[in-house]
C-alpha cells in the first residue's frame, strides 16, 4: 500500500473520531443543563382545583443510634473557616434531616409550569447550604459563592450531562438547570473533597425536603391514590402509599433504621 | 563448544561505544523527576483532585499563571507543572539521544519515550475534558509507568556497565526460559497495573487485581528464584533479581495496607485521609520501581543469555571492545 493511501486513511480515521466527538457533544447538549430559558416548557394540562387540593405532611424519624457525626478537617485551606461535620446523616432525637419526599406514582401524565423564580445553592464556610436540594426539570438554581476561596461545581449525574465549573470568590452566580428526573444525584467539589450536596430533579412540583426536626409537607395536591418516595443519600428509598380525598390533609410518616 | 558460544555472544552484545557520563546522568535525572511525575499523580487520584482544574491544556483559562496552591489545586497543578518538566526533558532527551548515540534502536528509543510522553500530556487532558472516564484515567495510569520504564530503560542502556563491560553469557537450559520468565512477569505485572489502576479510577471491583497479586507474587518468585540461583555471579543480574523480590514483598504489605485503609476501613470516609493517601501513593509509587526493575532485569537476562539477538551498530560507529 502506497503512502498515499496510508494518508488518505489516517485523514478519513482523524475525520471519524472528529465525527464521534461532535456528534457525543451533541447529544449532551440535547441532554441539556442550560438556563431553563433555553427549555421549552411543555404545556400545563388541567389545572388542579384549589379547592379541593390536598396535602400531606408527616415526619421521618431515625431508628436506633444515629452514627456519630464525622467532623472534617479543612486545614487545607485557610480560607475555609469554622466547624464542618459530615451531614451523611444528619438525625437528631430520632428525626432524619435532609429526607427528600416526593409523589412517585399516581399523577399520571399531567405536566405542571416550571418555576420562574430561581431556587439557590450556596457554598458557604466550604459546605453547600442546602446539602439536599430539589427542583423541577427545568428549573433555574442559582449558585453562588460566599467564601474567600475558589469552589468548582461539579454534578455527577447518570441522566443528566455532567459538568465541571470553578467560581472564584465573588464571582456572579453560575446558573444551571437539569433537563431530566434524576433523585440525588451528587454534587461535588473537586478543590475541597469534603464537600458534598445531592439535587434531586423531578417534573412536578410536589417534593419537600425534611428540616432538622425531620418533617416535611407537601400541598396542592389533587384527589387521587399515590405513592409516596422517602430518599436519603445513604439509607435509600423507601415508599408508601396514600390516599387522598378532596381537601383532605392526611399524615404520612416513615422511619428509618440504621443498616 | 560452549565456551566458544559464550564468547560468541558476548561479543554480539557488547556495545562497544563510549561511555558518555552527562548523558547517562541526564538518563537518570530524567528518570527520577518522572519518578517524583508518577508520585504527583497518584496524591492527585488518592485526593480527590483530578478535576480541580476544570480546563485544560489552561488552567483556570492560563497556560503560564500559576493559581493559588490551595486545596485540590495543589495537587492537580503541581501535577501538571512536573508534567511539563519532564516533556522538556523528554524532548532534550531525545535530541541528545538522536545526535550523540550510533545505537539505531536507542535513537527510537528516544522518539519512543518522546511519542509517549506526547501521548501521556493528551490522555491527562482527556481525563479532564471528560471528567475521569474509567478507560482513560486507567490508559494514563498505565502509560505513566510505561514511560517510566523506558526512561529507566535509556538510563541503563546509557550506563557504563551497559557500556563498557562485556557480558558473561550463562546457559539456560531449564524450561520456561528465564528470558520467558522475565517477560512472563512484565505480562502479569502489567495486567496488575491495569486492574489496579480501573479499581483506582471506579472502572472495576477491587478482587481481579486482588486475585491477579497472588498470581504476581508467584510468577515474581519463581523469576528471582530461578535468577538468583542460576545468575547469581553475574552482578547485572543479581542485583535487579534481588530488588525486584524485595520490591514486590514491599508492594504486597503496601497493598494488603491500602486495602485495609481505603476499602475496608475507609469506605465511608467524608473526605481522604491521611493513612488510606500514604499507603496508596505508596503503592502506585513501589508499583511504579517494581515494572521498571523487572524490565531491567528481562533486559539483563536476555544481555547474559545465549539469545539469539544482538545489538546492531553500524560498521563504521564499532570500536574496538576493551579487554
Amino acid at each position: 500500500m502506497n503512502k498515499k493511501i496510508w494518508a488518505a486513511m489516517c485523514v478519513l480515521c482523524l475525520l471519524g473520531v472528529l465525527a464521534g466527538c461532535s456528534k457525543k457533544e451533541n447529544t449532551n447538549e440535547e441532554q441539556g443543563t442550560s438556563p431553563s430559558s433555553e427549555v421549552k416548557p411543555a404545556p400545563a394540562s388541567a389545572p388542579i382545583d384549589p379547592a379541593t387540593a390536598a396535602s400531606v405532611s408527616g415526619t421521618v424519624t431515625f431508628a436506633g443510634a444515629a452514627p456519630k457525626g464525622q467532623k472534617i478537617d479543612m486545614s487545607q485551606d485557610a480560607a475555609c473557616k469554622g466547624n464542618n461535620m459530615a451531614e451523611t446523616i444528619v438525625a437528631n432525637d430520632g428525626k432524619l434531616a435532609n429526607v427528600f419526599v416526593y409523589v412517585k406514582e399516581g399523577l399520571g401524565d399531567r405536566t405542571f409550569d416550571v418555576p420562574k423564580d430561581a431556587t439557590t445553592i450556596d457554598q458557604k464556610g466550604c459546605r453547600y447550604h442546602p446539602h439536599v436540594l430539589a427542583v423541577m426539570t427545568g428549573q433555574n438554581i442559582e449558585i453562588r459563592n460566599d467564601d474567600e476561596t475558589t469552589h468548582n461545581i461539579h454534578p455527577t449525574p447518570k441522566d443528566n450531562r455532567e459538568w465541571n465549573e470553578s467560581q472564584p470568590p465573588k464571582a456572579a452566580p453560575i446558573e444551571k438547570s437539569f433537563a431530566r428526573e434524576e433523585i440525588m444525584l451528587p454534587v461535588k467539589c473537586n478543590q475541597h473533597p469534603w464537600m458534598k450536596m445531592y439535587v434531586n430533579v423531578v417534573k412536578t412540583p410536589f417534593f419537600a425536603v425534611t428540616g432538622a426536626d425531620g418533617k416535611y409537607e407537601i400541598k396542592g395536591l389533587p384527589p387521587g391514590d399515590y405513592t409516596l418516595a422517602f430518599v436519603q443519600e445513604k439509607l435509600g428509598e423507601q415508599t408508601q402509599k396514600v390516599t387522598l380525598a378532596a381537601k383532605d390533609s392526611k399524615t404520612v410518616d416513615q422511619g428509618f433504621k440504621a443498616e | 563448544m560452549p565456551a566458544l558460544h559464550n564468547l560468541l555472544g558476548a561479543l554480539l552484545k557488547a556495545t562497544a561505544i563510549p561511555y558518555n557520563r552527562a548523558r547517562h546522568r541526564f538518563a537518570v535525572f530524567a528518570a527520577s523527576v518522572t519518578f517524583l511525575l508518577i508520585i504527583a499523580g497518584a496524591l492527585v487520584t488518592s485526593n480527590d483532585a483530578g478535576l480541580s482544574v476544570p480546563d485544560w491544556p489552561t488552567s483556570f483559562g492560563s497556560l503560564y499563571k500559576i493559581p493559588h496552591l490551595v486545596g485540590g489545586v495543589k495537587f492537580e497543578h503541581t501535577h501538571r507543572m512536573i508534567a511539563q518538566f519532564v516533556g522538556f526533558l523528554s524532548i532534550i532527551l531525545a535530541v541528545w539521544t538522536w545526535r550523540a548515540d550510533p545505537r539505531r534502536w536507542m535513537k527510537y528509543l528516544g522518539v519512543t519515550a518522546l511519542g509517549l510522553v506526547i501521548a501521556q500530556g493528551i490522555l491527562g487532558g482527556l481525563t479532564v475534558l471528560f471528567y475521569l472516564p474509567p478507560a482513560i484515567s486507567s490508559a494514563h495510569a498505565a502509560l505513566a509507568q510505561t514511560f517510566f520504564c523506558v526512561v529507566v530503560l535509556i538510563a541503563v542502556f546509557t550506563g557504563r556497565t551497559w557500556m563498557e563491560e562485556i557480558p558473561q553469557i550463562e546457559s539456560d537450559e531449564r524450561r520456561p526460559s528465564l528470558v520467558t520468565l522475565t517477560l512472563l512477569s512484565i505480562l502479569v505485572l502489567y495486567v496488575q497495573l491495569i486492574l489496579g489502576a480501573m479499581f483506582r479510577h471506579h472502572g472495576l471491583s477491587w478482587w481481579p487485581h486482588v486475585v491477579n497479586a497472588a498470581i504476581v507474587a508467584i510468577v515474581l518468585a519463581w523469576t528471582s528464584i530461578r535468577a538468583l540461583s542460576r545468575y547469581s555471579a553475574i552482578d547485572s543480574v543479581r542485583r535487579p533479581a534481588i530488588t525486584m523480590l524485595a520490591l514486590m514483598i514491599a508492594q504486597l504489605c503496601l497493598g494488603f495496607v491500602a486495602f485495609l485503609t481505603r476499602v475496608a476501613w475507609g469506605h465511608d470516609a467524608v473526605q481522604p485521609e491521611l493513612p488510606m493517601v500514604v499507603s496508596t501513593v505508596a503503592h502506585v509509587a513501589v508499583g511504579a520501581l517494581l515494572l521498571a526493575t523487572t524490565a531491567v532485569l528481562a533486559v539483563q537476562v536476555w544481555r547474559h543469555s545465549p539469545v539469539a539477538l544482538r545489538e546492531h551498530i553500524p560498521s563504521r560507529e564499532r570500536k574496538p571492545v576493551a579487554a
